[in-house]
């Protein structure tokens, strides 16, 4: 990856409390996978950045090996990064994902 | 480009011998799956540790030839 992808990436992360990586937008996702978190973050009505990774090349093949992380969607909050699909709709499911919003200060619907 | 469900499961065991592991074909088009993987080796590891080793154990299949693979990673 060159350098101007990972200052674009680390920009993008750096900027947004709750980044998420993913296939289209909130309001018009393109992926299912991408959809389940977008919705979920929509559910606890947490502001979040999307970042449409269809619209940039390079941040869609950069963010993999930033992340070390083979698929898209991927959540970073507060510059940590969450993981996927499957883990976000787990930490969903059993609370972790509040306990974490929660522990860095972050609003959300409880 | 589609990989079969022994291929997936051949993979993995190769890299966790010790797991079990459940894949279902999602929409039974090669390319969906979901697969549970019980394995002794994620203990003491986090839950992107885990899927990592999965992801690792496809060797750059995942996101290639493997479009979508739900993985869902349990201690045993």
């Amino acid at each position: 990856m060159d350098q101007q992808t990972k200052d674009l990436i680390n920009k993008e992360i750096e900027n947004n409390d709750v980044c998420l990586f993913m296939k289209g937008t909130p309001d018009s996702p393109q992926c299912g996978f991408s959809m389940a978190i977008s919705n979920i973050l929509k559910i606890l009505e947490v502001n979040f950045k999307g970042v449409n990774v269809l619209e940039n090349q390079q941040i869609r093949e950069g963010i993999k090996e930033y992340s070390e992380w083979p698929t898209i969607p991927q959540l970073y909050i507060k510059k940590e990064f969450l993981g996927g699909c499957d883990i976000i709709k787990e930490m969903y499911e059993n609370g972790e994902l509040k306990k974490i919003l929660k522990d860095k200060n972050l609003s959300f619907k409880n | 480009m589609t990989m079969n469900l022994k291929e997936i499961e051949n993979h993995i065991k190769e890299a966790l011998p010790d797991a079990t592991i459940e894949i279902q074909d999602l929409a039974g088009d090669g390319n969906h799956y979901s697969a549970t993987v019980t394995s002794s080796q994620f203990a003491g590891k986090n839950k992107i540790e885990q899927h990592k080793m999965v992801y690792n154990s496809l060797k750059g299949k995942m996101g290639n030839e493997l479009h979508a693979l739900a993985i869902k990673t349990k201690e045993q």
